[in-house]
Order: structure tokens, then C-alpha cells, then sequence
């Protein structure tokens, strides 16, 4: 269908091949001897969950880790990036998702920052600079002025500049992570257009995407990733959307998680119509007393966001709240600790706990109240209180009085969690509890949140990974772009239909 | 793994308290105060004199009043320029009402209202409108001694009761001054208000992540507020210690001695950058400051390179910690 105008002939021989690729981080394999191939002219999609090794592929590829076995042939030839220039002299180059601009330089001083051609005395040619950047866009079939300012442009025309900038070093090879997560569906059209025209070019084209919808419209071949194996790939034509999402989630779940049968009791919090300005529309669920209801859904999609207005963190402009059968109103988080919720965020070191402090102190901070007396520390209370917990979740630490931040993930995650546990909530919200955390340590951590559940906590617990949210929830809510995309019962817990749900798929039969 | 089956047991904590406190940065300070102590003795004859001790002490008690507040307030992430612009203002409220016949109480409560009521006005810009405490309180450091100027002019109040010249002048015992006696009353309470109180805990936490503080339930903004109060508060004590010692009030009375009051705070070990220190390295830090400028003076070093010496001080306890940061990284690394 791509009639490639270059002169080089058509061949088999992929413009860029990644061969047995394995890269391991402590704790994680996240790629295990994958092969990748892309071609002149086409665009390959890159499909896989939350944790699959497209990040690390892409960081590989970049030059920015260096992976641990395999390699990379550019035009059947080896190559080997040992740094980031590496990769771009090769002609590879990656679009992000969110691509650092400057409102205040011009479009070409953007295109052209920290590589602009020069004078022979070493000035920025600015003749050349503008020229040059005048026939990128010209190329993208763009009319932007490159000498106006990039705030004067629209979020439509910036897009386009960051991708000028991406290919203004020679790019053979482009990277997309992402590149339509923040955009709308008109602005998505217009970068597809874009795309069409790099093809024409004879570029290959690494499209990352989790829009299914959007797979289907751009990309002529396919890969799937799961956990750090390559699992599938070929011509996408003749695939069917359900072969893919069996590629992506496929493999039995339910055996590695702890999850005890807990009988639910009565209902504990029910959260009525939750509305925020901007980040989530109409929100309503129950938790009952020993659940664990999983929220999942795309990054993106508000999950952590009705997590933290149910925190006090944020304030949603809209909707009901009512604990044991009385409605509360939470504008702090004072005033939700006060009310026995409590928050475990996704990024421990910057919102859960205080790296510096030592482990004592992080676990007694919010329950001072108690350890103190008349308002003066108590060192062997706060001690007593961080044994309690350390105790019971097998901390690894060389003295209670040690910084958080010298423990390894998980670990701080016991500590973030005994810390909430400390002041004895009824409710424990859970935003991707094992993000981070080697595997040994994740199967710890969900032993002691199905522990708690059994003992009568209620949990909400928000995750992208799909093996944990089918294993742990007794329910399961589905959200997408702000809203409830359905509440899943646990009788009917299936990857593929959450799958579905979450990327807008719903009409496709199974 | 499975042979590891006991119990574990995680100790409170790893080594003594003494091996802890030989490391520490006070005990490093302490050895320079002594080094410096003996300089002195050997420098001047006059030096090792009770009485020329106790005026010693004048070169610091002052500053160290407000020090011991900026102390909690840097180590909560803030910091107040606008102290010495706070101790003109309040001093020129009490010369003016001096002059209009107020009794020594009365010029005591103006000197402390004051305070507060600048402690309030930074407070709330910082913790209320969110604002940078740098930039505002560059703003009101400009403001408070400009309604100095525009009250005083080129002229001075003078005139105050004699009853009142007991705060920067008076002897509690022998030669222990008044204000040497308020500057231990003050060191020890702020000691106990940093490290034995759930306040001074929460402060620590602020300094360290304010974030993870806010997410723990902490109160920051109101946490944030108190400091700014308790720093115009001791602004306030300080100013009514300095007017009673000269027993006049000028527009450039305490002119530039935030530097000296944050250069004493960052001297005895407390983070520029926030969360760390402690009390007792600022009570050290400004002995070394008070017999460094008092050895100096005692030798007729001019004022200006006095100056010039606080400055290099300031800029070499900055970064000395930052240097051997780096140096630890390197050779670890």
C-alpha cells in the first residue's frame, strides 16, 4: 500500500532489527531475549500491559540502557549505542509523550535547541537554523513561521514542532511512546497524517500505543509484549483485536496470589456521584466491610485521582460521601485520618513516606497524638509502635532508627503501610501497591493486604497490572478517561473483558 | 533463606549515644569555639577577665534570640530575611512611644506586638497566599525598615526610662547580663520545643518532604504560619534587648544582621536546604561568632573586614557540607 518513493529497492531486509534483546534490573528481568523488527515505511505497534518491557525496549533503543545480551543491526548491520548520541548518529530517534518545549524561544530555536548548526566562529547561524527548520516543516507539510514564538502556536502546531524537533537529526527511526495520551481525537488525526507522510519518506515507525482503535488505523505490523518476553507479532492485517488482548494478558493468574475467600460484610463507605472539574465524572461504588475493591484502568484515566480526593488531597466539586451510614465531608487529610481513611500513594518516596527520617519516626508521624503526651514525644512509644509493625510484616532493616530511604522498595513499602496501619483506619486505599518492588517482595506485600482484608479492613486498591487486580479484588471498577467504564463482580473476572473496558473496546465480541 | 526461620530481631538503634555524638558536627563546632577561646587568651591579655567575658556575650545574645526561631523555620524549608527590618521597625514603635511618656511594660508589649504583627504579615503571605518566604520576605526586609525611615528620618529617639535600660544593661547575678540569662531561658526552650515535641517532629518532616508531611495529615500551612509568628516574636525580644543596650533607636539600628543571624543558624549545622539540625549547634555557633568578632574587636580589626569575615564564614559552612557530599559520592561511586 506504501509505494516508497526512495530509490533503494524493496527488500526483506528490516531497517532496524533487535535480536535476543535481555535486560535485568535488580530483582526484575523486564526483557528476556526479545526480537523486534522494523521496517522502511511501515509502522510497527508495540502493544503490551503496564510492565511488559515497552519502556525499557524504548530506553534500549535510545541509548540510555545498555542491554544485558543481544543486539541491534541497523540495515542488517551490528551497531552498538554505548550513550543516547549513539543512538540519534544511527538515526533513531523517540517522540515522548510529553516533549519538553520552551513558550518563549522561537519554533526554530526549539527544533534546533542544543544541536543548532554553527558559524565557523562558533555562533548559532541563524540563517541556517531558520532554513533549515522552514524545510523540516515544510517536509511535515506545515506552513508554522519558525521564527514565531511557540506560545503563539496551538496545542495542535506544538505537537507538530516537537516532532519537527524530534526528526530535525536526520531520524531514520522513529519512536512514539505515547503520543496520543493527551491528545483529542481531532488532534489525533492530524498527527496521523503526520505519520502517513513519515512513511511515505521510508521511515520506520515504533508506535506505542494502548488504543486499540488507534493500532488498527496506523500500524501495518504488530508486536505484543508480556512480561519482558515478546509474545506475538506479524502483519496486523487479519488479526483480530481478541487474538491481541489474549497475547497481552494471557496466562493463568489466579495461582500466585494469596487471596483468602473473605465473607464481605456490611457496606462501609459508599460514594455517591464523586465529581471533579477535571479529572473524573460521576464516580459512585460501595465498599464493604473485608473487600478489596480493585479500581483499574490506564494511567491517565482518574484512578488516582478519586483516590486522593477520597483523601482530602483533592476536593471534588460534586457528589456524596457517606461512612457507616453517616455522611462526612473530607477537606484534609487531617480530616480523613480523623475519619479511618487512609492513603498508601503511588510514589512512596515523594508523598509516602520521609526518606530521611528514620524508619520510627515515618511510622509514628501520623499517630503522634497517641504516642505523646501533652504534646512531648514518647521515644519508647513511637519504638514500641514501629516493633509492632516491623514485626509483622518481616521488615529488613538493620535498626529502627535508620533512614527510610537506605531500605530496599518493598521494604519501604512495609513501612508506608504500618504507618497507616498505625493509626488503626477502617478504610486503606492502596494506589499501585507494588509499583517498584522486586517480584519476591510483591508476593509478601499481597499476602499481608489479602491478611488484612480478612481481618476486616475494607481496601480499595488501584493498579495497572492486570494479574494483581484480577488476583486480589473481590470487585473490580473500570475506569476510563474520568468516568466508570462498569463494576466487575469477582464471579466474573476476566483480563480480557477489563481490558476491554479500559481501552474503549466494549462493543467488540468476544 | 528458610534456615532463617527465628524471629529477627531489629534494634532500636545501631552504636551508643556517645559514639553518636563524637561524630557529630556540634562536637566538631565545640572544638573550634575552644580553639578560638584560646586564640583569643594568647591574642589579648585583657580577654581572660569575668567582666570582659560577660560583655563578650552582647556580641551574640541578641542574634541568637532570633537565630534559635530561624533555626525551626530553615529547617521547615523557609526563612526569614525581613528579622533585622522587624528589630528597627519595633524599635522605632517604642522610641516614639517613649517619647509620647509610655512606661517601660508598655514599650516591652509595643517591642513584642510588633513582632507578632510582622510575624503575622510574613506568615500570611507565605502560608495563607502560598507565596516563595524568599521573595516576600525580601519584601517586607524593604518595607518595615522603610517605615523606619519615613517615621525617623535622619533623626534618633532617645529619652527612654531609665527602668527599661535593665534589658540590654541589666545583671540577673554578678556578671551574668539579663540578656545572657533570656539567651540560655530561650536556648533551652527552643531545644524542647524542636526535639522533644510533636511541633518540633512535624517540623523536621516538613523540612525533609513537604509533601509526604501534607499526605500524613500534618497541618503544613498552619505549622508554617506559628514559625513566622514565633521569628517576629523573638525580632521583637531582640529589638527590645538592643534599644534598652544603646538606649537610642535609629532607622539603621541592626542594619544587615539577618546575614549574621543565617550565617549563626547555618554555622551550627542547620540545612540551608532544610530538615536537619539541630539546637545546640546554633547555642555553639554563637559563642564561635561572639569571640570571633569580640577577638577581632578586642585586636581593633575594623567593622568592614569584620564583615567580610561573616561572609566567608557563611559561604564556607554552605558549602563545606555540599563539598564533602560530593567527595563521598565520588568515592563510592
Amino acid at each position: 500500500m506504501s509505494q516508497s518513493a526512495q530509490p533503494e529497492p524493496v527488500t526483506d531486509v528490516p531497517l532496524l532489527e533487535m535480536r535476543g534483546i535481555s535486560k535485568s534490573f535488580p530483582g526484575v528481568m523486564a526483557l528476556d531475549g526479545v526480537d523486534i523488527a522494523l521496517f522502511a515505511g511501515k509502522v510497527t505497534a508495540l502493544i503490551g500491559e503496564n510492565g511488559a518491557g515497552k519502556s525499557t525496549l524504548v530506553k534500549i533503543l535510545t541509548g540510555i540502557y545498555a542491554a544485558d545480551a543481544g543486539e541491534i543491526l541497523v540495515d542488517g548491520a551490528p551497531v552498538h549505542f554505548a550513550n543516547a548520541q549513539d543512538a540519534i548518529d544511527a538515526g533513531v530517534t523517540a517522540i515522548h509523550q510529553e516533549t519538553v518545549l520552551f513558550d518563549e524561544l522561537s519554533v526554530a530555536e526549539n527544533i534546533f535547541l542544543g544541536h543548532a548548526p554553527r558559524t565557523r566562529l562558533g555562533f548559532v547561524d541563524w540563517k541556517a537554523v531558520n532554513a533549515r527548520a522552514l524545510a523540516l516543516l515544510h517536509s511535515l507539510e506545515s506552513n508554522i513561521d519558525p521564527r514565531i514564538r511557540l506560545k503563539d502556536l496551538s496545542i495542535a502546531q506544538r505537537h507538530l514542532v516537537a516532532i519537527a524537533r524530534a526528526l530535525s537529526v536526520d531520524a531514520r527511526i522513529v519512536i512514539m511512546d505515547e503520543p496520543t495520551a493527551a491528545l483529542s481525537r481531532k488532534e489525533v488525526d492530524d498527527l496521523f497524517q503526520i505519520v502517513q507522510r513519515l512513511k511515505r519518506q521510508g521511515k520506520a515507525i515504533l508506535f506505542i500505543s494502548h488504543k486499540f482503535d488507534e493500532v488498527y488505523e496506523i500500524a501495518d505490523h504488530y508486536a505484543v509484549f508480556r512480561d519482558g518476553r515478546a509474545v506475538g507479532s506479524g502483519e496486523l492485517a487479519g488479526v483480530s483485536q481478541d487474538e491481541i488482548v489474549r497475547l497481552m494478558v494471557g496466562r493463568s493468574i489466579a495461582h500466585a496470589f494469596p487471596k483468602a475467600e473473605v465473607r464481605l460484610g456490611e457496606t462501609v463507605l459508599s460514594v455517591e456521584a464523586y465529581t471533579h472539574p477535571t479529572e473524573f465524572r460521576n464516580i459512585s461504588f460501595a465498599l464493604r466491610k473485608g473487600e478489596i475493591f480493585g479500581i483499574y484502568g490506564l494511567v491517565g484515566a482518574g484512578r488516582s485521582e478519586i483516590c486522593q480526593s477520597l483523601f482530602g488531597i483533592t476536593r471534588p466539586s460534586a457528589g456524596r460521601l457517606v461512612l457507616e451510614g453517616r455522611e462526612i465531608a473530607i477537606r484534609s487529610p487531617g480530616d480523613a485520618i480523623g475519619a479511618g481513611i487512609v492513603y498508601v500513594p503511588e510514589e512512596r518516596g515523594r508523598h509516602g513516606a520521609v526518606l530521611q527520617l528514620p524508619i520510627y519516626q515515618n511510622i509514628s508521624l501520623p499517630s503522634l497524638s497517641r504516642t505523646s503526651r501533652s504534646g512531648f514525644l514518647r521515644a519508647a512509644e513511637e519504638f514500641a509502635l514501629a516493633r509492632k509493625y516491623a514485626e509483622r510484616f518481616d521488615l529488613r532493616a538493620a535498626a529502627l532508627s535508620v533512614p527510610v530511604g537506605t531500605l530496599s522498595g518493598g521494604n519501604q513499602q512495609k513501612v508506608v503501610i504500618g504507618k497507616w496501619l498505625a493509626t488503626q483506619p477502617k478504610i486503606l486505599i492502596l494506589d499501585e501497591p507494588t509499583k517498584g518492588i522486586d517480584i519476591g517482595s510483591k508476593a509478601a506485600v499481597h499476602a499481608f493486604i489479602s491478611e488484612l482484608a480478612s481481618e476486616g479492613l475494607s481496601i480499595i486498591m488501584v493498579s495497572s497490572e492486570l494479574p494483581e487486580i484480577v488476583g486480589m479484588s473481590d470487585r473490580v471498577m473500570v475506569m476510563r478517561e474520568g468516568l466508570s467504564a462498569g463494576i466487575f463482580e469477582r464471579d466474573g473476572l476476566n483480563p480480557e473483558a477489563l481490558v476491554r473496558a479500559a481501552t474503549g473496546n466494549a462493543g467488540i465480541q468476544p | 533463606m528458610s534456615t532463617m526461620q527465628e524471629k529477627r530481631n531489629i534494634p532500636d538503634r545501631l552504636g551508643t549515644s556517645t559514639a553518636r555524638l563524637l561524630g557529630s558536627w556540634e562536637m566538631l563546632l565545640l572544638g573550634v569555639a575552644i580553639l578560638i577561646f584560646i586564640a583569643n587568651a594568647f591574642a589579648s591579655p585583657y580577654f581572660l577577665n569575668a567582666w570582659n567575658l560577660s560583655d563578650a556575650t552582647f556580641n551574640f545574645t541578641e542574634k541568637a534570640l532570633v537565630a534559635f526561631a530561624m533555626a525551626l523555620l530553615i529547617i521547615a524549608g523557609e526563612i526569614d530575611l525581613s528579622v533585622a527590618a522587624i528589630i528597627a521597625l519595633a524599635s522605632t514603635a517604642m522610641g516614639a512611644a517613649a517619647q509620647a511618656g509610655v512606661g517601660s511594660f508598655g514599650l516591652v508589649m509595643i517591642g513584642i506586638g510588633v513582632g507578632l504583627g510582622c510575624g503575622i504579615v510574613n506568615g500570611t503571605l507565605v502560608s495563607v497566599l502560598r507565596l516563595p518566604s524568599i521573595v516576600v520576605t525580601i519584601g517586607t526586609m524593604s518595607l518595615f525598615r522603610g517605615i523606619a525611615y519615613i517615621v525617623l528620618g535622619d533623626k534618633a529617639y532617645g529619652g527612654y526610662p531609665d527602668s527599661f535600660a535593665y534589658f540590654g544593661q541589666g545583671y540577673v547575678f554578678w556578671v551574668i547580663s539579663f540578656e545572657f540569662a533570656l539567651f540560655v531561658v530561650f536556648a533551652i526552650g527552643f531545644a524542647i520545643l524542636l526535639h522533644a515535641t510533636n511541633f518540633g517532629r512535624r517540623i523536621y518532616a516538613i523540612g525533609n518532604n513537604e509533601f509526604a508531611a501534607r499526605f500524613s495529615g500534618i497541618r503544613v500551612e498552619r505549622i508554617k504560619f506559628i514559625l513566622f509568628l514565633l521569628t517576629g516574636l523573638m525580632s521583637g525580644i531582640a529589638a527590645i534587648c538592643l534599644t534598652s543596650r544603646l538606649g537610642s533607636t535609629r532607622p539603621s539600628i541592626a542594619q544587615g544582621w539577618e546575614l549574621e543571624i543565617v550565617t549563626m543558624v547555618v554555622l551550627g549545622g542547620i540545612s540551608i536546604l532544610g530538615g536537619s539540625g539541630r539546637i545546640g549547634g546554633v547555642v555553639i555557633a554563637a559563642f564561635v561568632m561572639g569571640l570571633v568578632t569580640f577577638g577581632l574587636g578586642l585586636l581593633n580589626v575594623p567593622g568592614i573586614v569584620m564583615s567580610i569575615f561573616i561572609g566567608l564564614l557563611l559561604i564556607v559552612t554552605i558549602t563545606l557540607p555540599i563539598l564533602i557530599r560530593q567527595i563521598r559520592q565520588r568515592a563510592t561511586a
